[in-house]
C-alpha cells in the first residue's frame, strides 16, 4: 500500500495503458472516496452516486484503452471533470422526471396532497348544490327548461332548440336570462354559494 | 417548535462506492479491448 502511494498517478496511468490491470485498481482505490464523495455531495443519494461513479470510470477506462488520454499528471482533476459532467447530465434528465425520496429533512407528503374535499367541504358543496337546485325551480318555465337541458343534461343549444321548437338564438337568450335571474336572486338574498 | 432551516452536515469525507461497483469496473476493464482502425475505434467485450 505504501509503495502504491509513492507511485504517481501518471505512471499508474501509463502502466494501465500498457496493459497492467492492477494499476487501475490502485488508481480507483486511491481516489474512490474523493470522487464518490464529490458525486454524493451533489446528488445526495447513494444509489445514484454509485451509478454515476460507475459511469465515470467506464468513460475513464474507454478513454485510456483507446489511447485518447493525454493529460499526464492531472488524472484526478480529469476524472472529477467527467463525474461533474455526468452529474449535470443526471440533473438534466431528472428535471424531466424528478425522483423524490423520503429523508429526515424532507417528507414526501409535503409535496403529495389529497385534492379530494374534506367531509366538511363535501357537506358545504352538497348544500350549495341543493340551494342552486331550489333557486332553479323558481325560474320561469322556459328559462328553467333550457338551463336544465344545458347544465344537467349537457345538451348543445342546437339539440335544445330542436326539442323545445325554438331557434338557437332564443335558446341562448333564455339561458342568458336564466343566469341573470339566478344572479339577481342570489344578490338580493345575499346567498353565499362558495365552498 | 422552531424549524431548523440549515442543512445537517453530511459525512462525505469517508464515503466509498459499493464493492460491487468496483469489482464490476475492474472486470469490465479486463474484458474490454479497444481496437483502432483508421479513425474508428471498436470495442470488444470478452465474456
Amino acid at each position: 500500500m505504501i509503495a502504491d502511494i509513492q507511485i504517481p498517478d501518471a505512471l499508474l496511468v501509463q502502466d494501465y495503458v500498457a496493459g497492467n490491470e492492477d494499476a487501475l485498481a490502485t488508481l480507483i482505490k486511491r481516489h474512490e472516496s474523493k470522487i464518490y464523495g464529490f458525486i454524493y455531495s451533489k446528488v445526495s443519494d447513494r444509489d445514484v452516486a454509485n451509478d454515476i461513479f460507475q459511469d465515470t470510470f467506464i468513460k475513464v477506462i474507454k478513454t485510456l484503452k483507446s489511447n485518447s488520454y493525454n493529460e499526464e499528471g492531472k488524472f484526478l482533476p480529469w476524472v472529477m471533470r467527467i463525474s461533474h459532467n455526468l452529474v449535470i447530465d443526471f440533473f438534466r434528465k431528472n428535471k424531466k422526471m424528478p425522483m423524490y425520496r423520503e429523508t429526515e429533512e424532507f417528507s414526501v407528503f409535503s409535496i403529495m396532497t389529497d385534492d379530494s374535499l374534506t367531509i366538511e367541504n363535501q357537506l358545504i358543496a352538497d348544500q350549495v348544490e341543493l340551494d342552486i337546485q331550489k333557486l332553479i325551480q323558481e325560474l320561469p318555465e322556459d328559462q328553467k327548461e333550457v338551463l336544465i337541458m344545458r347544465m344537467y343534461k349537457d345538451m348543445s343549444f342546437k339539440e335544445i332548440s330542436e326539442i323545445t321548437g325554438v331557434s338557437i338564438n332564443t335558446s341562448l337568450g333564455r339561458m342568458r336570462y336564466a343566469l341573470m335571474n339566478l344572479r339577481k336572486v342570489i344578490d338580493k338574498h345575499q346567498i353565499i354559494l362558495t365552498n | 417548535m422552531a424549524k431548523i432551516y440549515s442543512k445537517k452536515n453530511q459525512l462525505i469525507s469517508n464515503m466509498k462506492p459499493k464493492k460491487e461497483v468496483i469489482s464490476f469496473l475492474l472486470n469490465y476493464s479486463k474484458s474490454l479491448h479497444m481496437i483502432k482502425v483508421a479513425d474508428n475505434s471498436f470495442e470488444i467485450i470478452a465474456n
